[in-house]
């Protein structure tokens, strides 16, 4: 006899609920009682869960039947999703492989000038370019040359691609109120769930041998910064010089490539910076499915119980970090001053 | 009388989401305040005719909120208006297609602004030529047009300097330059020169004064500052809670005030400045002009100069002339009753 029982009783639901007939242990509870052997007396008054209800009335779902349910739905649509979602992304695939490719076979002794030469050119600044080259070489020294290329090799392509699709939302957003309202809480939700949720549904949607599963992961998260401020920077955009641009007659591309883009070129940049660091943080998530690079080593160490070689990983990820932040913080810092020279 | 530039006709303009809808009440005479407690809509202009004569340089003037701000961006339909008629060289602005409006605000207005309102991340020769490049323009002739009219208003050398590193009155050189450098018949100054000091600013009207008297533009041109609407204007309108107080010939409203708020504005003036010899002497009736004239003066001359030529003596009488022409005599007891405002002559009046 079910705590539930008098409430279908009295909203006369007794019949369409059917009784209780069968005998097979239904839930966890009924499993529990059937080994304690007694009928188990439950609390006094019982959270209305579909289990507890289900025990009262037949038909009440149970909370089995929910994820199977969602299980069962999404498997159902995982053929239409497949066929839609593969080709759209097997680009990426292809990307992400040939990027890795390329950062590998490059030997060492043009790939290293190669970044100091980038780095210089995009911050301009001594020290930072010094900075660049020496903690290259402390990486290679430890031999996490290899790993740190393959790391690189992600975020580079991820960043990219971020950029590319993060600008022309942002600007959509930007010149849009509806717009706006409706993709925030879709940003929102990209960033505040824990990463490890949405790998979830990718690993159902894509093999784990393919390198887009991780080029996905890696871009939804780190895709948000870039077009929040986007959006942000071109909004924030002096009123006044705006109107002046409507008073020479700009049409809206004019306005947008010749104002509203350079003005918000720091705040874009801000978010390009942001993007490259989350790319980061997510690259060594995504050594979970199957991402090569220095996250793996943190994984091995984690697995293995390796203290040394996931702490060398762990200092790897930090210099990387170091690394691409200073760098595009430099070049943001230059963007800034020839807005503002004063 | 030659077709005006411009001509604002029956111009109507309610900030809020019901303009049409409480137009009428403004039109049967509700006012700014009302208007905002009654209706929530903010009034900003209140049936506007004015005339704007081609080459004549036009001065809104009104306190802060009068709606000049709002009056001069309905020339080029920044802001649109709730009703009226806009015409732009015989052209009606309110039936410009999106393309037509654009080509209007390249081809026949530019603008000066408040804040200079600058490209920051452009040198000031790019800014200058800004106009030019928008309308298509290779960057051969804006650079040489942009560079011809920096030189114009003394900022040669400055070419590649950014905007940020010049000072407040040579940024607002640069926005007159890029002004000048689109090359349009019409030109919008709103409060030019408000940001400026005292100083720079009067070397600012002097550099406009003489840009006029080459280029002959038709300049509409806002300010706060009776000083300098008086300096500037040929055709002076006064504006109140966005309605046109009174407007005409400045030395005239200057000498005829027919409202207090305007009484108040002009009793402030060094009268003596501003007002000239035209304006108060008396027009030559049949050709005689009195023997014991002390000498000849412009009808431009100002009082001030007057005063200075006379030593102050009140005894003497001038022989006017315009040109070669003689047109009238002016009595130095004339001149100084001129100096008193009227309201002040009338309270006088009133005491004794
Ligand atoms: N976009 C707007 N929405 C609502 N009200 C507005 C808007 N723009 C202007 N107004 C109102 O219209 C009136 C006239 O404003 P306007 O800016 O034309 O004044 P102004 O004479 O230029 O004043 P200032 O000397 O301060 O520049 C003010 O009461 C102002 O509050
Ligand atoms: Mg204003």
């Amino acid at each position: 006899m079910a705590f539930y029982d008098k409430l279908f009783s009295a909203m006369g639901l007794s019949d369409w609920c059917g009784t209780s007939d069968d005998k097979a242990p239904l839930s966890l509870a009924d499993l529990a009682a059937q080994a304690g052997g007694a009928e188990d007396a439950g609390p006094v008054f019982p959270i209305p869960s579909f289990d507890n209800l289900h025990e009262s009335c037949n038909r009440v779902w149970q909370s089995r039947d929910v994820t199977n349910g969602i299980e069962d739905g999404f498997l159902a649509a995982k053929p239409a999703l497949k066929a839609v979602l593969d080709p759209i992304t097997q680009p990426l695939s292809w990307v992400l492989d040939g990027a890795l490719w390329l950062f590998e076979a490059t030997p060492w002794f043009i790939m290293v000038p190669l970044l100091v030469a980038i780095s210089w050119y995009a911050s301009r600044s001594r020290p930072v370019t010094i900075f660049v080259a020496v903690a290259i070489m402390l990486l290679a020294v430890v031999d996490h040359y290899d790993v740190a290329m393959q790391t690189l090799s992600i975020i580079f392509v991820c960043t990219t691609i971020s950029v590319l699709f993060g600008v022309p939302i942002g600007i959509a957003m930007s010149k849009s109120d509806r717009l706006q309202k409706s993709v925030v809480p879709l940003l929102d939700l990209l960033q505040t769930l824990p990463t490890f949720v949405y790998l979830i549904p990718l690993i159902f949607l894509f093999s784990v041998t393919e390198s887009k599963l991780y080029g996905i992961a890696i871009i939804l998260y780190a895709i948000v910064p870039v077009i929040r401020l986007t959006d942000l920077g071109i909004r924030l955009v002096d009123s006044d010089v705006i109107e002046a641009a409507n008073a020479f007659g700009m049409n809206d591309r004019q306005k947008l490539i010749r104002v509203q883009l350079p003005l918000a070129l720091p705040n874009i940049m801000a978010g390009i910076n942001q993007t490259i660091m989350m790319s980061l943080a997510m690259v060594v998530i995504a050594s979970l499915v199957s991402a090569p690079g220095l996250g793996v080593n943190v994984l091995r160490g984690i697995r293995n119980l390796e203290l040394g070689v996931g702490i060398v990983a762990g200092i790897g990820i930090v210099l990387l970090a170091v690394i691409l932040d200073r760098v595009s913080k430099a070049a943001l810092t230059r963007v800034d001053k020839t807005q503002v020279k004063h | 009388m030659t077709q005006p530039m411009v001509s604002l006709s029956g111009l109507y303009k309610i900030f809020g989401p019901r303009d049409m809808e409480v137009l009428h009440h403004v039109q049967n005479g509700m006012g700014k305040e009302e208007l905002l407690a009654q209706h929530g809509h903010v009034l900003g202009l209140n049936n506007i005719n004015v005339d704007m004569q081609a080459g004549e340089i036009t001065v809104v003037m009104g306190l802060s909120g009068s709606g000049k701000s709002t009056l001069i961006r309905h020339l080029n339909r920044l802001i649109e208006p709730t009703a009226g008629e806009i015409i732009v060289q015989g052209e009606d602005v309110m039936q410009l297609s999106e393309d037509g409006l654009r080509h209007a605000r390249q081809e026949k207005m530019s603008m000066v602004f408040q804040k200079f309102a600058l490209l920051p991340h452009k040198t000031v020769l790019k800014n200058a030529g800004m106009p030019l490049s928008v309308r298509g323009e290779d960057e051969v002739t804006c650079d040489r047009e942009a560079a011809k009219w920096l030189n114009r208003v003394g900022l040669t050398g400055f070419e590649n300097h950014y905007p940020a590193q010049l000072s407040g009155g040579m940024q607002q050189r640069v926005g007159i330059a890029r002004a000048l450098t689109a090359n349009t018949p019409i030109m919008l100054m709103d409060e030019a020169f408000s940001a400026l000091d005292p100083l720079i600013r009067t070397d600012m009207q002097d550099l406009l004064l003489e840009l006029q008297k080459e280029l002959h533009k038709t300049i509409i041109f806002i300010t706060h500052d009776l000083d300098e609407a008086l300096k500037l204007a040929d055709h002076l309108v006064i504006l109140k809670d966005g309605f046109v107080v009174q407007q005409g010939e400045p030395q005239h409203i200057l000498l005829n005030p027919n409202d207090p708020y305007i009484e108040d504005f002009v009793s402030d003036i060094n009268r003596a400045r501003v007002l000239r010899v035209r304006s108060i002497m008396t027009p030559l009736v049949d050709g005689k002009v009195p023997e014991d004239a002390h000498g000849e003066v412009d009808v431009n001359d100002t009082l001030e100069s007057m005063i200075a030529r006379s030593g102050g003596d009140t005894s003497h009488a001038y022989i006017v002339k315009d040109g070669e022409q003689t047109v009238g005599t002016l009595d130095m007891t004339e001149l100084v009753r001129a100096l008193v405002p009227r309201v002040a002559s009338e309270a006088g009046a009133r005491q004794s």
